[in-house]
């Protein structure tokens, strides 16, 4: 099945709001990595972009309804953006200011907006994937047609996390997909160094067979194909009959984070792992000539569904909703410091 | 009015109460539930009682989604240690998620465990690791020691809008106590007086507040008059009881069935140490297990474990009344 065929169902506003959110996630993520060199110091810790998946995060997502919910790891920025999060306060979050959505308490890795079904994150490898699936045994009772999407890499896959959680979904017919997002590299580590599977040569999806449920490995970069699986998956598991395993294949554009340094070393955003660890210059530039965000806007513009100009705007207003954002962030002021002792217990 | 039961059916019947109170609250876990007579699920149906695979890590990573989600989960985990199989879930996951959003979610969820099973059950399934859990950030950390406090503290847990984990002693599980009969909760951080004196202070925990109370009975034929404490909760911890006790006594012996460096009473004497130094006219005794893994046989099991002996000694000694050992 082409793209084009996928797509078929989507209308122009719906193409238009995919190709939007996508954009506003791309450009949120260049902020992020402007940051580092616009206001140095500003974002402390770890931060993990989603530049590359976009398309694989808003064709999942486009596959929901409301009341439907969503977890995901601590690469998280896109999820709550594309579900409708307030942009300011999401990079205030980042910044570490009392404006941000969760206080500052949490930070890049761990960004939750309940009532946009955001739920939370894990920073720990695998571990948010047994959340997602408590989330989805609680949509089940609840009998009101939740569906619950589970993010998470390739790397997690490893995890027991991952095989415990998959075993029980499946036993009890849980509403649930599992997004696998194999970009292939576990921080500096290639999946065919640590996963049976990819060395054996096969898709990581084949591992849903262990627990007896449909697994397909889709173009990540492309929204279309994503939002046909993941849609697929949602309606099988909305009616009754249980989870799918989705690996979405993806190349992450940037470095897994943001360089590990002590302080003093200013912070900043390496060149991706292919480069700097396997000299594999080619196997990147590849990548960026596929990126998945003017990949979407050529094909949209390309078959008549959004005029260049429509596009510009997409773009333009996206940009300056994220120097707003970022100018919002940069202006806060951080939290009272002696509310560090607030939300210990509830 | 109360009835006699069981420390173990006090649990249930607190489990059983609430789950009839509030169709929220959730059991699940290991070997629960696995034919259509159990009572559990013959009351409340298959949507809140469910029999999991020995899969820790889900369980108890379910019980937060689950949590988030707007449920109560009570996890069974059997025994204390099979929680480390999931430590993550524990102390990094479930305790953090109501902080790391500045408050906007919480994670009210049980992990009920048994602990201390030294019966011959060697060196994986008779720790006292919920010192462990004490000093870690969100986290609730009961210990029951009689059938009253079994109940009252697990209809507590349950409604608690924190992780707790609930640990209780297999020691204990067929020790018979009168209980409330309908609702009864017991506070958490609420230390219970089991014996008032005014010589020292005993504070004990679990399956050693029975020895304590023997021990003290012990030293009322000395005349000496022992004052026994049972925190009830570790996490929050009724400080205030304590020291108000050791300001009366002076003196403190700290009994505790974990580990000499692992123990809650490490901690309970640098809390005193702290802030009632003062009060003291000895210093603090901790009558703990030795540093060792609990081994099988019997007579080595008994050496490794304090006993009544050892706290009587320890008083003896905190009161001058006996030499100190070479």
């Amino acid at each position: 099945m082409s793209s084009e065929q996928q797509g078929a169902g989507l209308d122009k506003e719906r193409l238009s709001w995919i190709l939007t959110q996508m954009t506003r996630i791309r450009e949120f993520e260049e902020r992020v990595k402007g940051t580092f060199e616009e206001y140095p110091g500003a974002i402390r810790g770890h931060t993990h972009l989603a530049d590359g998946a976009e398309a694989s995060i808003v064709g999942s997502l486009a596959a929901l309804r409301d009341g439907d919910q969503v977890l995901s790891t601590y690469r998280c920025h896109g999820y709550p953006i594309a579900l409708g999060s307030d942009t300011q306060a999401l990079m205030a979050e980042i910044y570490g200011k009392s404006t941000g959505i969760c206080g500052g308490f949490g930070g890049s890795m761990h960004l939750v907006d309940v009532e946009r079904g955001f739920l939370g994150t894990s920073g720990i490898v695998g571990q948010g994937i047994p959340h997602a699936t408590g989330a989805a045994y609680a949509a089940q009772i609840r009998k009101q047609g939740q569906v619950v999407l589970s993010f998470f890499g390739d790397g997690a896959s490893k995890q027991g996390a991952f095989a415990e959680s998959l075993n029980i979904a499946s036993l009890w017919k849980l509403p649930i997909v599992y997004i696998m997002e194999n970009n292939n590299y576990n921080v500096v580590t290639r999946s065919d160094q640590e996963d049976a599977n990819a060395a054996a040569g096969e898709p990581l999806a084949v591992k849903a067979k262990a627990a007896s449920m449909p697994g397909v490995t889709v173009d990540g970069g492309d929204p279309l194909e994503v939002h046909a699986a993941v849609s697929a998956a949602v309606e099988r598991a909305r009616s009754g009959a249980g989870p799918t395993l989705v690996e979405s294949k993806v190349y992450r554009l940037s470095a897994h984070g943001n360089i590990i340094a002590p302080p003093g070393v200013p912070l900043h955003y390496p060149e991706h792992e292919a480069i700097t660890v396997f000299g594999a210059r080619e196997e990147y530039e590849a990548a960026l000539r596929g990126d998945p965000v003017p990949r979407f806007r050529a094909k949209l513009v390309g078959d008549g569904t959004l005029t260049p100009q429509e596009a510009d705007a997409i773009a333009a207003a996206a940009k300056e909703e994220m120097e707003a954002a970022v100018q919002f962030a940069w202006e806060s002021p951080y939290p009272d410091a002696s509310e560090a002792v607030n939300h210990v217990y509830a | 009015m109360s009835h006699e039961l069981p420390y173990i059916a006090a649990i249930e019947e607190a489990i059983q109460l609430e789950m009839e109170r509030d169709p929220s609250v959730l059991y699940f876990g290991q070997n629960i539930a696995t034919t259509e007579n159990d009572p559990f699920l013959k009351a409340f149906g298959a949507d809140r009682v469910r029999v999991t695979p020995i899969s820790e890590t889900a369980e108890i990573g379910m019980a937060i989604g689950a949590a988030l989600a707007g449920f109560r989960p009570v996890v069974e985990l059997y025994m204390a240690e099979f929680m480390l199989v999931a430590m993550d879930q524990v102390v990094n996951e479930a305790n953090r998620f109501r902080y790391m959003s500045g408050g906007k979610v919480k994670v009210p969820l049980v992990l009920k465990a048994g602990y201390g099973f030294t019966a011959g059950w060697a060196g994986q399934h008779t720790g006292s690791i919920y010192s462990m859990f004490v000093g870690v950030p969100g986290l609730r950390v009961a210990l029951p020691s009689t059938a009253a406090d079994a109940k009252g503290l697990m209809a507590t847990a349950i409604r608690d809008d924190n992780p707790v984990c609930f640990f209780h002693h297999y020691l204990l599980t067929l020790e018979h106590g009168e209980v409330p009969d309908g609702e009864y909760l017991v506070p958490f951080g609420e230390a219970a007086v089991r014996r008032a004196g005014k010589d020292v202070t005993i504070v004990a925990t679990g399956w050693m507040v029975d020895r304590s109370l023997a021990a003290a009975e012990r030293l009322a034929g000395e005349g000496i008059d022992a004052e026994v404490i049972d925190p009830r909760t570790l996490a929050p911890l009724d400080t205030a009881t304590i020291l108000e006790s050791v300001a009366k006594t002076g003196r403190l012996v700290l009994v505790d069935q974990a580990t000499r460096h692992g123990s809650a009473s490490a901690i309970i004497a640098a809390e005193v140490a702290d802030q009632g130094f003062d009060s003291l006219r000895a210093p603090i005794k901790q009558v703990t297990a030795l540093d060792a893994t609990i081994p099988y046989s019997e007579p080595m099991e008994a050496y490794v474990l304090p006993d009544e002996d050892k706290i009587v000694a320890a008083v003896q000694q905190v009161l001058g009344s006996a030499p100190v050992a070479a």
